[in-house]
């Protein structure tokens, strides 16, 4: 690369990076270390600890660890199982499967139809999460809902969605939500393949499913792994389910972030709260090291 | 479907072939129109409820549209506070800090000779990315305790300001390496300060960018619910997300049309913008990077 002058003295350039790198220092990078921090203490948000918290080392860590309830219901380990089943079917498997096929399905066609389809589930993607959430809460409604008013008069058992399966429900409501960023990414990774290569398949005879898993799924790996760990990395993160099921009933949808909401400001018990927190940022960092590493290689090829 | 045929058949003489493409179209159809009920039953309610007088939680049309929702709500001054004045407040605020700010330090990772301005930026989206606001909410909320902004607009504009500049950065940075030097370089030889060349020549260029951005931004932070639910208290100081959802979530509900009539104004802006944008630049901006 050709190296260039400098439009901007190293001075002035620092200057105009300091409002920004304040900003980030106190919001983002401080609070990195700070829960760390408050995750080996007993802080609390009122009384004596509020002030003057005690350093308990380990001890949050380990009533989270501890083995005798680890797996109880609203406890962490259930959460943290919860949380998996939620991003294997809602994201790995609901959004990425349900874009790709989306993608797929439009593949090199144009008109109202392809046009609408992908309106709508950008419409259902930017909306705002309570909006959505309320949204769900009616289409999900016991007595009138229109769900269960399709299922009557299609002839089928009306269902008590978030009672009775709310884990299903908030699996259905994220695939509902995410899969048009999914549907995008691989219409745009679509589109970048020579047509030239799927056309000497069909001539020498490919199948559908052939020039799928032969063709077309190589050519786009990248994007496929790119877009698994956003999606992971959000729906792992999201506290949009909250606003449907709150967790419940009896911790049956508990994610993780909601697990944290409920330690630190229901229960009031920060230093958990915080260790908490830090262990969804080491799951969030193990991701986004993958992501990073997939970034540059890209930037390299292209 | 006579028609049909004969066009298929002259593509391919076989008749086999045809009945295979009458029997694809249908299949694409039938799929096009799943996938389409997928994404618009959920919402179909939300359509018809604010225009029905009868507060009901089925789907049907209206059999006396009406108003009468939308004027209910507009006499009530909690909703209209949240949503055009704590919302506004808090969306605006934090969409032009979030602007400025990324906009100069674009500009300086993209022009100045500090080092390292790629390791900064990756290590920006890096940070950004492992400190959600579900992940560090504690630690988020002792700071703004700390600062002693709980319950202000302040409060909630600088945690959202910090949590959504790398990604600005990332989409800013994108954008001015993209534009051609010349015109600063010229304005440099001729003698321009670096403060007149930022403001006088690259800013009227990078204000695309800066459009998207912060109609990113805006749209960010008029959404989102948790970081006002945590860092707020006084009901006259929370945005609409938060006012909605005690609408529909706490007892002594108001009458659920309400809530949608009220829902759908405050989406709206959302809805609008989505359409500016994507009219203007492309949706490929706007979809980049949504935290």
């Amino acid at each position: 690369m050709q190296q260039r002058r400098p439009l901007l003295p190293l001075t002035t350039g620092t200057v105009f990076l300091l409002p920004a790198a304040v900003f980030v220092f106190f919001f983002i990078v401080l609070p990195f270390f700070w829960i760390a921090v408050v995750s080996f203490s007993n802080r609390t948000l009122t009384g004596r600890t509020a002030r003057d918290p005690d350093w308990v080392g380990l001890q949050n860590y380990l009533s989270l660890f501890d083995p005798s309830s680890f797996m109880q219901r609203g406890e962490f380990g259930h959460s943290l199982l919860v949380t998996g089943q939620f991003v294997l079917f809602s994201a790995l498997l609901g959004q990425a499967v349900l874009g790709l096929l989306l993608a797929l399905l439009f593949y090199r066609r144009k008109g109202w139809v392809r046009e609408s389809v992908t309106t709508l589930a950008i419409v259902a993607w930017i909306m705002p999460d309570v909006v959505v959430a309320f949204a769900w809460f009616a289409f999900l409604d016991w007595q009138g809902g229109t769900l269960n008013q399709l299922a009557a008069v299609l002839g089928l058992v009306k269902l008590d969605w978030l009672i009775d399966y709310p884990l299903l429900s908030i699996v259905i409501f994220n695939i509902w939500r995410g899969t048009a960023f999914s549907m995008l990414l691989f219409s745009s990774a679509l589109g970048s393949i020579p047509p030239s290569h799927l056309e000497t398949a069909e001539v020498a005879g490919a199948n559908l499913w052939q020039k799928l898993r032969d063709i077309v799924l190589p050519l786009i790996k990248t994007h496929i792994a790119t877009d698994l760990i956003l999606i992971t990395l959000w729906s792992f993160n999201t506290f949009t389910p909250f606003l449907l099921t709150g967790g419940g009933p009896s911790f049956r949808s508990d994610l993780v972030s909601i697990f944290t909401y409920r330690t630190a400001f229901r229960f009031f018990r920060f230093g958990e709260g915080a260790a908490v927190g830090m262990i969804m940022m080491l799951i969030n960092l193990v991701f986004a090291l993958v992501y990073l590493a997939l970034l540059r290689r890209e930037r390299r090829t292209t | 479907m006579a028609r049909v045929c004969r066009r298929a058949g002259r593509l391919v003489p076989e008749s086999g072939m045809s009945l295979r493409q009458i029997f694809g179209r249908v299949l694409f159809y039938a799929l096009a129109t799943v996938a389409a009920s997928f994404f618009a039953l959920p919402l179909l309610w939300l359509l018809g409820a604010p225009f029905n007088p009868l507060a009901v939680l089925s789907v049907h049309i209206p059999e006396n549209p009406s108003l009468q929702n939308f004027e209910a709500v507009f006499r009530n001054t909690f909703a209209m506070r949240a949503l055009f004045q704590n919302s506004i407040i808090q969306g605006v605020g934090g969409m032009l800090l979030v602007t400025l700010a990324a906009a100069m330090a674009a500009y300086a990772l993209s022009r100045s000779s500090i080092p390292g301005t790629t390791t900064i930026t990756y290590g920006l989206v890096l940070f950004s990315s492992i400190v959600t606001g579900t992940a560090a909410m504690v630690p988020i909320f002792l700071l703004v305790f700390r600062l002693g902004l709980i319950d202000t607009h302040l409060g909630v504009i600088l945690v959202f300001t910090g949590g959504l500049l790398p990604a600005a950065i990332f989409i800013m940075k994108d954008f001015v390496d993209s534009i051609p030097r010349s015109y600063e370089e010229s304005a440099l030889v001729a003698g321009a300060s670096s403060w007149r060349i930022f403001s006088d020549i690259a800013l009227p260029i990078i204000r695309p960018g800066m459009m998207v951005v912060a109609v990113w931004a805006f749209v960010n932070i008029w959404g989102s619910f948790l970081i006002p639910f945590i860092l707020l208290r006084s009901s006259t100081k929370m945005p609409a997300s938060v006012a909605i959802y005690s609408f529909y979530s706490e007892a002594g509900t108001p009458i659920i049309t309400l809530t949608a009539a009220y829902s759908l104004l405050y989406t709206l802006p959302v809805l609008i913008l989505y359409l500016f944008v994507n009219w203007r630049y492309g949706f490929r901006f706007f979809g980049g990077i949504k935290s």
